[in-house]
């Protein structure tokens, strides 16, 4: 038995097996996540079918069904999005399932996307003109709306128009068409125009900018803000972190001062983020921006230009951030280039700059580019540091339009961390904003994954390029 | 005991250059008529005086004194960590890379000393070309690699480049099989490939003398082969110093042989009397392998 214990113990098996479970837990909660994100993120889009319950006290709830549970008495029940935020007040409801007599799915439903107080449920009842009735009852209205609501995008004209509506108790609602962007009835759509609906809330999701408190609408602003902010940030940082280490691993004297360099660069890889943020307010915006207004702005003084958060500052003070993780990438790089390479290229007559310039920098380049992928994701997913420094919850003036100079780095941003971090715990309706937080989420990754995808891509191109086939 | 060894080390080196040897032609008809053949009595190419090299507090060449010939092969042989490699890299001053190299003594390359500051090293270096043990080809294109050389010299004109990749390339051997795969990666070569790769990117830049580090010791003996080969070729246009591991490789290749031993040396005269007649005990020991 003991022998038996003791083999097991020396093949090394346990150690496998413990190895094995660890990975398997981080990919479970990884890949649980996901799911969780996933499922929350894509199922916002879908135009679910509207359920009308009959409750036992005779009165009637139209809504979407989401979700349900056990309630903590054990009674089950159900959770309906019943909209209509101004009417009652709340978007969702829980309802016990033994209240609820009857469920229906009438295909005169309508759901209306408006620009304030988020979706109406009910029926659709009259079309009013200036006290003139021009349709009547839901179908004619219904029958009516599309061509009023494509005129209204492009004319005032249509803005005079008002519609009547039910809600599920037959209280009446009085939309301006004005107020109208989008009327659908969810019970009549097939699969098809469902899925076509569907991309079509991507689609506005992310090309449009946020309403309502960020808690509708789209969110470009936050994708652009976040995209141009690691670009700038990529930029800045990538040639200092190469020149870092290019210093530190050719050029200086290796000894005590360069060790001490080196892992005085390591720990500055560990800096809570926030100090950071604390530095860049500090010396970006107060000290350097306060400078340039001093000096170039005066005239505008005292609104601040570039002494004020703005994606510029914002963008240096995450490369601070970022410089150690390129530094050390590319120090290891360097490393990695073979001696023959240098002392061919020397035994040719080169000099060191020409060898570095011509040799070792092209050969280290996947290493560089490894370290701004690191760098780029770190960055795309950090927040506290911008709070300080730029962002804000709402900026619709984006850093890049047609005025000139067409580059606006004094600009505030809106920036998808933040965005979820706004939306979803400093919104005034959090019920309502869940939905988007998980959509903010979603889009977030997909960010941080399509920029390291472009850099492995690039990244592999180039190994390839440098490390040639081995046939 | 190492004053006694270095006493002996430096008999045998005065004795030794085969350019300057007309002792040695009296001591042996038989090398003389070799010498003649081989046409040793032309002028040194390189002279190494009175060197001694230091790695930091380390030394590991004591008081060198030979003269490479001109337009011939010499060969340096010696167990591992004789100091043969140090001394091939101190001629291109390849050393000066490493912290706390030091040296003494004087090279001279046509009677100029490498080491006078005056001189531009760069320069040297391109007059002494090198190819390494191991074949070293950058990660770029056949092409890129052999133009490295004149572009660093500032030569930009296409045609010009391509002449000379193009002589480098038929230099090397190497021309009939790269020449519709120019412009793919160097590094999809085989081993023999790349060297001689390696031996046409050190021709593009014209060079006088071309040091050789044990450059087939990584490769198959038809790669090996086809660059001893190529060896002969190369010395009527310039001057070869190859550092082998290989006696049968000195002796088929070299016109003078050098036997190193712990960073001193021992014997130098041309390959036919060293390797059939060789002076020193030690010599004898080595190429016979008797030799611990």
């Amino acid at each position: 038995m003991k022998q038996w214990v003791k083999r097991f113990m020396a093949s090394g098996e346990l150690f496998i097996w413990g190895c094995g479970a660890g990975l398997s837990i981080s990919l479970l909660m990884i890949g649980g996540l996901l799911v969780l994100i996933l499922l929350n993120g894509f199922g916002y889009f879908w135009p679910a079918d509207l359920v009308e319950l009959t409750l036992k006290d005779g009165k009637h709830v139209i809504g979407q069904l989401a979700g349900e549970e056990v309630s903590p008495k054990g009674i089950p029940r159900i959770r309906v999005k019943i909209g209509n935020r101004d009417l009652y007040g709340l978007d969702y409801r829980w309802i016990n399932t033994d209240q609820i007599i009857e469920r229906a799915k009438p295909p005169d439903l309508v759901m209306v996307e408006r620009r304030e107080w988020g979706n109406f449920y009910g029926r659709l009842q009259t079309l009013v003109k200036e006290d003139q009735v021009v349709a009547e009852g839901p179908d004619a209205v219904w029958q009516a709306l599309p061509v009023l609501l494509r005129q209204a995008e492009s004319s005032e004209a249509a803005s005079a128009y008002t519609v009547l509506a039910l809600d599920a108790n037959s209280k009446q609602k009085t939309l301006g068409l004005g107020q109208v962007m989008r009327v659908f009835r969810p019970n009549d759509l097939s699969t098809l125009e469902k899925v076509w609906i569907y991309f079509g809330n991507v689609w506005t999701v992310l090309t449009t900018e946020p309403r309502e408190a960020n808690t509708e609408g789209g969110i470009f602003p936050a994708i652009f803000g976040t995209v141009m902010m690691v670009i700038i940030m990529s930029v800045v940082v990538t040639p200092f972190g190469v020149i870092g280490a290019l210093y530190l691993r050719e050029y200086a004297r290796q000894g005590i001062i360069v060790r001490i360099v080196r892992i005085a660069v390591n720990n500055l890889a560990g800096v809570p983020s926030i100090v950071f943020g604390v530095f860049g307010l500090g010396f970006f915006v107060y000290g350097v921006g306060g400078t340039l207004d001093a000096l170039w702005f005066s005239e505008r003084l005292p609104t601040p230009t570039f002494g004020t958060g703005g994606i510029l500052w914002a963008s240096l003070t995450l490369a601070l951030l970022t410089v150690p993780v390129v530094i050390v990438a590319t120090e290891e790089g360097l490393a990695a280039v073979p001696r023959e390479y240098r002392e061919g290229s020397i035994g040719l007559g080169a000099t060191k700059w020409e060898t570095i310039w011509k040799v070792v920098l092209p050969s280290a380049l996947p290493g560089i580019l490894t370290g701004l992928i690191l760098a780029m994701a770190r960055a795309a997913g950090e927040v506290a540091p911008l709070m300080l420094t730029g962002v804000v919850k709402l900026a619709p003036a984006l850093p890049i339009d047609g005025t000139w100079p067409f580059l606006h780095l004094d600009r505030k941003f809106m920036h998808l961390g933040f965005h979820i971090y706004d939306v979803g715990f400093q919104s005034p309706n959090v019920e309502a904003a869940k939905p988007m937080v998980y959509v903010t989420t979603l889009v977030l990754i997909l960010v941080v994954v399509t920029l390291n995808l472009t850099g492995i891509v690039l990244r592999n191109r180039m190994r390839r390029k440098y490390a040639g086939s081995t046939v | 005991m190492l004053d006694q060894q270095y006493d002996v080390v430096s008999s045998v080196s005065t004795l030794a250059p085969p350019s300057s040897s007309p002792e040695m032609e009296t001591m042996d008809p038989h090398v003389s008529k070799v010498s003649n053949r081989s046409g040793a009595q032309g002028k040194s190419k390189l002279r190494v005086q009175d060197f001694n090299f230091f790695y930091g507090p380390v030394q590991s060449l004591f008081k060198i004194d030979l003269g490479i010939p001109e337009h011939q092969v010499t060969a340096f042989i010696g167990p591992s960590g004789c100091g043969k490699s140090t001394l091939l890299r101190c001629m291109n001053r390849l050393n000066d890379l490493i912290e706390g190299a030091r040296y003494e003594g004087n090279i001279l390359l046509d009677d100029v000393d490498i080491f006078n500051p005056t001189i531009d090293i760069t320069d040297l270096r391109k007059r002494v070309g090198m190819v390494f043990q191991k074949s070293n080809p950058f990660p770029k294109s056949i092409h890129e690699n052999v133009a490295y050389g004149p572009r660093l010299q500032g030569l930009k004109n296409r045609t010009v480049l391509e002449e000379i990749v193009e002589r480098s390339l038929r230099g090397a051997g190497l021309w009939e099989e790269v020449k519709d795969r120019l412009h793919e990666s160097a590094l999809g070569l085989s081993g023999g490939q790349q060297q001689r790769l390696c031996i046409a990117r050190a021709l593009a830049v014209k060079p006088d003398v071309l040091l050789m580090d044990e450059p087939c010791s990584a490769l198959d003996p038809i790669a090996t082969g086809i660059i001893e080969e190529l060896l002969f070729s190369l010395k009527k246009e310039l001057t070869v110093v190859i550092v082998t591991h290989n006696m049968q490789q000195a002796a088929r290749v070299s016109d003078s042989t050098a036997f190193m031993y712990l960073g001193q040396l021992i014997e130098f005269g041309l390959t036919k009397q060293l390797f059939t007649n060789p002076a020193k005990k030690q010599t004898e020991d080595y190429i016979t392998g008797r030799f611990g």
